[in-house]
Parts: structure tokens; sequence; C-alpha cells
């Protein structure tokens, strides 16, 4: 694996190079930075979004109205799978006021990871919601933390009341093996939503 | 408040102090530029500096090589609505060639899903 800024896509040019992005998303602390950190370097971004709407004017000394902004930051990492083709996991920013990010990321995505904590399960009902309405392949791995209490992931999937198909797993969000196993069983449901798509529109 | 039917534009200079580097713009020009698309700076042409600002340099410093627009923002350390801006003003001049991500709906072939799991397997 290899990460860096220095990094290099390769000089063939007979091959155009596939990146792939995929969603961390979930509720505040549910172990978003945590698991893009157990499988690669963490690098940060951050977007300073003027805002717009109600409360989003303030007045200065002078009288004249300046626009307020936000800073949201967001972590993202990248897996190299070989020269040419590489994974980018970026972590979604929590709190729901940020959700004028959400649309961005989500464009072109192949698909998300919503990080479920059992003890605030409901954290997750917007990102299952978001993803549901666009319909972007997700999956909803259960980071089972010290002294949470173990969960069946059928329960989980009945509380979330989830399509028979989404996956659900379990994760240890800090180890390396266990946020791998994930993101495969996440690329494995998007294939499979690929297949079923492409099926349905030959039949079409 | 009357005060809320004024309106700035350009003209009134940057409003946000972030993109005072851009002129108080904050969209790009021309067509999106997605966080995982990827720049390379176009080889063997004059840059003529007029116009550009420090950071636009820096930018096609960092992009000899193929590199996304997010590794880009990091490593300007600048807000990615800025830098997108900035990599915009760029592909106007012809300066950057912009490499657009593949939709996974449009990959050519899903099995190249499978490589990547296998991949990550070995991980």
């Amino acid at each position: 694996m290899a990460f860096g800024g220095s990094e290099t896509y390769g000089r063939d040019p007979g091959e155009a190079p596939v990146t792939i992005k995929i969603l961390i998303a979930g509720g505040f602390g549910a172990g978003k930075t945590t698991s893009v950190g157990a499988v690669t370097e963490i690098r940060a971004l951050r977007t300073e979004e003027p805002l717009s709407g109600p409360g989003a004017y303030v007045d200065n000394l002078d009288g004249v109205k300046q626009k307020a902004t936000t800073t949201v930051a967001m972590d993202f990492g990248r897996i190299t799978i070989r020269e040419n083709l590489v994974i980018y996991l970026f972590g979604t920013p929590g709190q729901e006021r940020f959700w004028f990010m959400w649309d961005e990321l989500a464009s072109g995505a192949l698909g998300a990871v919503v990080l479920a904590d059992t003890r605030r399960l409901a954290d997750c009902f917007p990102s299952v919601d978001f993803f549901e309405r666009r319909r972007l392949p997700f999956v909803v791995a259960v980071n089972c933390f010290d002294g949470a209490r173990r969960h069946h992931p059928e329960d989980v999937r009945s509380a979330l009341d989830l399509d028979p198909e989404v996956p659900v797993v379990l994760c240890d969000a800090r180890q390396r093996s266990s946020v791998r196993d994930v993101l495969i069983a996440l690329i494995e449901h998007a294939l499979r939503a690929l297949q079923r798509a492409r099926a349905a529109g030959t039949n079409a | 408040m009357a005060r809320e039917d004024q309106w700035l534009d350009e003209e009134a200079g940057p409003v946000v102090r972030p993109y005072a580097l851009t002129r108080g713009r904050t969209r790009p020009a021309g067509e999106a530029l997605d966080l995982i698309a990827l720049v390379t700076a176009v080889r063997g042409v004059e840059v003529d500096t007029v116009g550009l600002d420090p950071e636009h340099l820096a930018l096609l410093q960092m992009c000899r090589l193929p590199t996304s627009v997010a590794d880009l923002a990091a490593d300007l350390d600048l807000p990615l609505g800025v830098v997108q801006i900035l990599l915009a003003d760029l592909r106007a001049r012809s300066l950057i060639s912009v490499h657009h991500p593949t939709l996974p709906a449009r990959l050519p072939d899903p099995q190249i899903l499978r490589e990547v799991a296998d991949g990550l397997r070995r991980l």
C-alpha cells in the first residue's frame, strides 16, 4: 500500500486511471475517523462554506453586512490497489448542518459504509435515509465498542428497517482487517447492485 | 430590514476571507471538479503568470503528476471550494488537464470491482 502527496498513477497512456469514492458515514463518535485511520493514512480536507438563509448574515461594526461562513473538516484517505486503481475514503461530516457537503460527496460515489453504534442506533437513521433515497449502495457496519452490548446483525437490520439485500456486518473500527472486511462487503454489494441494474437495463 | 435587499457582487471585493484569493467568487467556472478528479499540469507550455496568484503556481507544481482534487486541497491547506476555483482558473488557461472519475454505473467492466475486492484482501 502506498500513500502520500507525491504518489504517481503511472505513465501508461493506454490505461485510464480508475478512482473509486467510498463514503464513511454514521453519527458523531461512531468511529468514522478511527475506521479510515485503520486502513490508510488520514488526510484533512476542509471546506469553508458561505452560509445562506436566515441567520446567515451578521452585522459587523461599520454596519456592512458580512456573510458568515462555516468551516467543515473532513477526513479522507486513499488505498492504492495498483497503479491506476485507487480507492478514496471520505468521512462524512457528522452533524446535520453540514449536509450541504453530502451532495458533493455522494456524487459519483460507488457506495457508503454506515457505522452504527448500538448504544445510539438512531444516530445513523439520517445516513441510512440519505443513501436509500439516492439509491447509493451501502452496508451497515455495527461498531462493537468495548462494553457495548453485542447485538445480532438481524436485530440491527430490523431496528433500522433495512431492505433484505443491505449487508449488516459487525466490525471493530480500530482493526485494519475488520475495516478491510467491511470495505470488501461494500464492494461486493455494489458489484451485485451494478450487475442487477445492467441486467434490468438489457431487459428493458 | 431593507438591508436584506442589498446584494454584493464581485465588484464589492471579497466578503469572505478565504475567498479573497478567488476575488469573491464562490463557484468555479465551467464543469464541476469532482473531489477525486485527477489533475495534471500540462507540460511544455509557457506559463504567463500575469493574473495568477502564488497559490495557482503552487498548484501547478503539485500536479506535475496526476493528483486528485482532494489531495491538492489537503496539500495546499486551503478550503476545497477555493482550490476548485483556482483549478478552474488554470483549466480555463489550458494549464492543466482534468481526468474526470468514471461513474460506477458507467464502468466499462464492473468486474474491475472484483479486482478491488481482491486487492483489499491482500492489505
